[in-house]
């Protein structure tokens, strides 16, 4: 029996693929699925913060292309956001997982003149990049429709006055555009990173295969499950991570709420509260 | 399917193609479209009787009441819905077998819980070792059923509750006036006038529970993801129809089977919106 100091410094990691290779098979610890599940979170949040961090500007590249006047860029952009907003995410990740395997193994160079990076296709069809990819694109979607509806929203004074200032295009999408319609959209954008975080639990159980079970919390949890075979305590030790974390992202996300609305009287400023019509994309 | 088909890896073409998109696998998999619609059909409305049931109980005057319905409501933004539809289905059959086996086997003192095992005396086991394989079928599919409705519920519940959070208070305090009682006015008053509120909603949950469908994969029924990677996987010399992976061709046409079902609702729940929108005294009420 080890102490549970001693299973976290063999499973804490387990998800990377350092400290001990064998997963527990018997007489498996309330403590051991704790630290294991804990070790899988590491790449809900891996995958979560970086689509949601590249998403966010592909997310505006998006929204202002579908508000363009000019059907070249709001076309393609509309196709995007209706095919990643249409289809289910799950049949997105088995999609493009057979696509990526079918793209020959080669390597390319890309020759960035201070260094040359070596891309290989193979990665496409590992989960951190392949998996990556398809929740970028998604988000991206999703969120370009919020920025897409706070942009048509941002009110018009707002833009003459930007106008008989004699400010430049450029710097009245810098300093009236973008913060209100960042301001407006954002409890909706809340509420999307809240399902990014929760739709990164759908990696593992699509194509994308968990190389010598480096998994997600779901794929450790739903392991436990089938090796005790007792559901009560591996999903509800997920169900709790995950509250944790959404109640960080809440929290974070609240406090830009509060930098976003600080130049507004305090009785017109929006509290970042769920919109219970708005709850689910 | 045809008579040409025989023979198949004599013909070629068109044909071969023919004989291929008929076979009895493949029949097997037009069949799941269906099945994906009835699940659609049928989680819907149990939805809404979960979600109508959560958004009253969180109304409601009695404290341990609210707060159950309130927790059932919440629990869904904070947790992942892939953990419930994990969890529901293997925790309502171990229930269900645990309660039989309390009532039926009686006798039998050996606990159920063995270590990692989980053990019951053969009657109690759900479904009956001896029944059919479509027993088997229908049991797992209401299975996931439930659980569908138990998540899609919550999300329901949300949506109606600040639906009747949305009734102006002066049509209650009016049926108050008048002397209705509670359930008078919660029946008379406050649900005929939620609707319109909830519309906008229920719509986006309509779309999302499309969306949620191919899930029934992760619950183990033999649904349209499960013969897109059965169908399309490489079929070597030994099968009748030998070809290379085409799972990536078969997913494509489950995009645009989605995709099409999306937009088709989409339409539809516009033209709803815009019929009921008419006369409101809303932005989109009045004549452009």
């Amino acid at each position: 029996m080890s102490s549970c100091f001693e299973t976290l410094s063999d499973y804490g990691l387990r998800s990377l693929g350092y400290g001990e290779r064998l997963l527990p098979k018997a007489d498996i610890t309330l403590c051991e699925q704790f630290v294991l599940i804990g070790s899988g979170m590491i790449w809900n949040i891996y995958f979560a913060v970086l689509a949601l961090l590249l998403g966010f500007f592909f997310a505006t590249v998006l929204a202002l292309g579908k508000n363009s006047n000019l059907s070249l860029f709001s076309a393609p952009c509309r196709l995007f956001i209706f095919i990643f907003r249409g289809s289910p995410l799950f049949i997105q990740f088995f999609f493009a997982y057979d696509l990526f395997v079918l793209i020959p193994r080669l390597g390319f160079d890309i020759d960035l003149g201070f260094l040359v990076v070596t891309v290989e296709t193979r990665w496409l069809t590992k989960a951190w990049l392949g998996a990556l990819i398809v929740l970028f694109f998604n988000t991206s979607a999703y969120a370009g429709e919020i920025f897409y509806g706070a942009l048509r929203a941002v009110p018009s004074q707002d833009l003459e006055s930007a106008d008989a200032f004699g400010f430049t295009e450029i710097k009245k999408f810098k300093r009236i555009i973008w913060p209100t319609m960042l301001r407006l959209a954002w409890p909706s954008y809340t509420n999307e990173a809240i399902f990014m975080f929760h739709a990164t639990t759908l990696v593992f159980f699509t194509g994308f295969p968990a190389w010598q079970q480096k998994g997600d919390a779901i794929y450790y949890a739903s392991y436990f499950a089938d090796k005790t075979f007792n559901p009560f305590v591996p999903y509800p030790i997920v169900g709790f991570y995950f509250i944790l974390l959404t109640l960080l992202i809440i929290g974070l996300f609240g406090l830009i709420n509060r930098r976003l609305n600080k130049h507004l009287p305090t009785n017109e400023r929006k509290r970042l509260r769920f919109n219970k019509y708005n709850l689910v994309r | 399917m045809f008579s040409y088909c025989v023979d198949p890896k004599s013909i070629e073409g068109l044909m071969w193609l023919s004989c291929y998109v008929t076979t009895a696998k493949h029949m097997s998999f037009y069949f799941s479209f269906l099945v994906v619609m009835g699940l659609l059909s049928l989680a819907a409305p149990l939805a809404m009787a979960f979600g109508f049931a959560g958004a009253t109980a969180s109304r409601s005057s009695f404290k341990i009441i609210r707060s159950v319905g309130k927790g059932y409501l919440a629990m869904i933004r904070g947790i992942p819905d892939i953990v419930f539809f994990l969890f529901i289905p293997i925790a309502l059959d171990q229930a269900f077998e645990y309660l039989r086996h309390k009532v039926l086997c009686s006798d039998v003192t050996v606990p159920i819980r063995q270590g990692n095992d989980f053990v019951v005396c053969a009657a109690a086991k759900l479904p009956l070792n001896t029944a059919s394989e479509w027993v088997h079928d229908i049991y797992g599919f209401s299975l996931a059923l439930l659980a569908f409705g138990f998540v899609f519920g919550a999300f329901a519940g949300n949506v109606l509750s600040g639906a009747m959070a949305a009734v102006p208070k002066s049509q209650i305090e009016t049926g108050e006036a008048y002397g209705f009682s509670q359930s008078q006015i919660f029946r008379r008053i406050l649900i005929p006038q939620m609707w319109i509120y909830a519309l906008p909603g229920l719509s986006n949950l309509w779309m999302i529970l499309i969306k949620a469908t191919p899930l029934l994969f992760l619950l183990g029924i033999e649904d349209i993801v499960y013969w897109a990677k059965e169908l399309g996987g490489i079929k070597t010399g030994v099968y009748e129809y030998p070809h290379p992976d085409w799972r990536a061709w078969y997913f494509g046409v489950l995009m645009i089977f989605y995709l099409s079902l999306t937009y088709l609702s989409q339409s539809v729940l516009d033209k709803i919106s815009a019929r009921l929108s008419q006369g409101q005294a809303t932005m989109a009420g009045k004549a452009g």
